[in-house]
């Protein structure tokens, strides 16, 4: 009997909720780390970061707009479509990172449970950092955390796919949207998932992911106007003062987070309202 | 009557003329157009190009909804589109209804924006259903109010059913009512002429009849001014110039939304009717959202990074 010719999967990038090519048409070989050739994978250019940003944008308003509740649902409804793909997850982490399937495996089931975790974090944000004020008249004060609009995501190099749960959960449970730029050295659970979140229930834009160069992009993320803030945790030490410079220009929030799981790091993308409602008018 | 010695203004003369006009292959202008539309435009080339189409804009609004302070906000925004960077110029004028001209005018003159036209859609725009009478007091109106460009909608259903004289005397009616102070459009309305030899033979008719330029669309119907239309209206224009020795300027309006597709346009003027046509005065484009994302484009090519939305106006 003949040998079966395996399909081979393109990895391309993930924007609005479609998948195309990079629109530069570049593509680099995703490596094990002993050197041998996995797959191809999409190398972003800087205009697909940009037409990332107005999907992202566009559908900013209507994400913030859901509630609570449908956002966190929404949430959990990625988990369990991740849960029917750990097996596939695995896989391409344990050929990338030339691990035990089983370790391989351990990291899926920690960024699952990572992400349901952020997920319930959704209607429960406005009681934790929200407060009503004593002010000196006759008003109720109240402060209400709110999304901040489009946030931008240098996800890291190791830990391939749990660094990307850490990265997009906190940013979108609140009501953002993301552009995400995933591990350089092992793009391919980033595609893997963005195949997950495109047959869940989020809306097409709010999470889009692009692979390529960090020193190629991550100076576009930093002073693209369009987008409000930054978590930089995927970028070199040596590199972060420039990003931190480039993002000066609209005052963009630029955070690094070590790596601790907290809601502080869905309110670092997050800012205050306070609202005066008169009393007896 | 004589019309450029062309046609003496009888049924028969210009029905004669019309059947002369050679067919548009329709293959060959989709096939051209789309070739043209990958000319890559680049850094001091795109520079130019953008100036040049903000330059050639009627910045447009045409809603129910519109308000004299909406009309007041454009008529600023048309002068100055960007009031951060005095480098940007104005457009080439404002297009409203009827009932704005005058507000849209005062504005201007209000504003120091004395240079930017204010052009009217009439003729019961955007169907043209309605009495001749209508029709003209229509326009009489809006050039009793100050405007200087006239925007006419030709009667399609005439057009489509064969009635040519109609249309023809109907547009040469509001031609005599403008005189020569005031500039004459004509809208076809191609998204409902059906074929590429109909937006040709309608092109001619206009201009015959003494249009001085030809407006692809109303904005009010899809498809609008798709790269191939306007390329039939642009040989037109080019075919009328070798006849006559006269220039007819050309409008594309709706869908022409971001700096690509203006840039696009640029591309086929130049190509088709001529670098001389490349001057607002014979090359305008239709549009209000476009305005926004040419000055974006702008920034980005000045700041060398990528704006935001929220750094322009809304309308």
């Amino acid at each position: 009997m003949n040998e079966r010719l395996e399909v081979k999967k393109t990895y391309k990038l993930f924007i609005g909720g479609a998948f195309p090519r990079s629109e530069s048409g570049r593509t680099y070989e995703a490596k094990g780390p002993d050197g041998a050739f996995i797959a191809n994978s999409s190398l972003a250019s800087r205009k697909d970061l940009r037409d990332a940003v107005v999907a992202a944008r566009n559908a900013q308003i209507r994400w913030a707009g859901a509630t609570a509740y449908n956002r966190g649902q929404i949430l959990y409804r990625i988990a369990e479509m991740l849960e029917g793909r750990r097996a596939q997850f695995a896989t391409e982490i344990a050929a990338l990172d030339g691990i035990s399937l089983q370790e391989a495996e351990l990291e899926v089931h920690t960024a699952i449970d990572r992400w349901v975790w952020y997920a319930g974090w959704s209607d429960k944000l406005a009681a934790i950092n929200g407060s009503t004020n004593p002010v000196a008249g006759p008003f109720y004060n109240f402060t209400i955390p709110e999304p901040m609009g489009v946030i931008g995501a240098i996800a890291p190099e190791n830990q391939s796919l749990l660094g990307l749960v850490d990265a997009i959960a906190p940013i979108i449970v609140s009501g953002n949207t993301t552009v995400v730029l995933a591990s350089t050295r092992a793009p391919l659970p980033a595609m893997t998932f963005a195949e997950v979140l495109a047959t869940s229930d989020l809306p097409a834009g709010v999470c889009n992911i692009l692979t390529g160069q960090k020193s190629e992009l991550a100076p576009w993320f930093a002073s693209h106007m369009d987008i409000d803030g930054l978590d930089i945790s995927g970028v070199d030490e040596s590199s972060r003062s420039d990003i931190k410079i480039a993002g000066v220009e609209n005052l963009k929030r630029i955070h690094v987070f070590d790596g601790a799981t907290t809601p502080q790091r869905i309110f670092a993308f997050m800012e205050a309202k306070t609202v005066w409602h008169p009393i007896g008018v | 009557m004589n019309y450029y010695g062309l046609v003496d203004g009888s049924d028969a003369s210009l029905r004669n003329f019309l059947r002369t006009l050679s067919g548009v292959d329709q293959i060959g202008a989709e096939s051209r157009a789309a070739m043209l539309a990958t000319r890559s435009i680049k850094t001091t080339a795109k520079n130019w190009a953008i100036d040049l189409a903000i330059s050639m804009v009627d910045l447009t609004t045409l809603e129910g909804a519109d308000t004299p302070g909406k009309i007041r906000a454009l008529a600023a925004k048309a002068v100055r589109p960007d009031p951060t960077d005095s480098t940007v110029p104005s457009v080439g004028a404002v297009c409203v209804y009827n009932d704005m001209v005058s507000i849209a005018r005062q504005h201007l003159d209000l504003i120091g924006g004395a240079h930017v036209r204010v052009a009217a859609v009439s003729t019961a725009f955007p169907s043209g259903r309605a009495s001749m009478a209508v029709k003209i007091q229509d326009t009489q109106d809006a050039i009793d109010a100050g405007a200087a460009e006239i925007d006419m909608v030709i009667d399609r259903g005439a057009f489509l059913s064969g009635r040519y004289l109609e249309v023809f005397n109907e547009i040469v009616q509001i031609r005599a009512l403008c005189g020569k102070k005031t500039h004459l459009k004509v809208i076809l309305e191609t998204g409902e002429l059906v074929t590429y030899d109909n937006v040709r033979k309608a092109s001619f008719l206009a201009m015959l009849a003494g249009a001085d330029f030809i407006k692809t669309s109303t904005g009010k119907v899809s498809p609008a001014a798709t790269p191939p239309v306007v390329l039939v209206m642009l040989e037109a224009v080019r075919d009328f110039y070798e006849m006559t020795d006269r220039r007819i300027g050309v409008k594309p309006a709706g869908g022409i939304r971001n700096t690509k597709d203006a840039i696009k346009q640029l591309v086929l003027v130049n190509e088709t009717a001529g670098p001389e046509w490349l001057n607002p005065g014979l090359f305008r484009i239709g549009a209000s959202a476009l305005l926004n994302d040419l000055l974006m484009q702008r920034m980005k090519m000045r700041d060398g990074y990528y704006p935001s939305p929220t750094y322009v106006t809304i309308d």
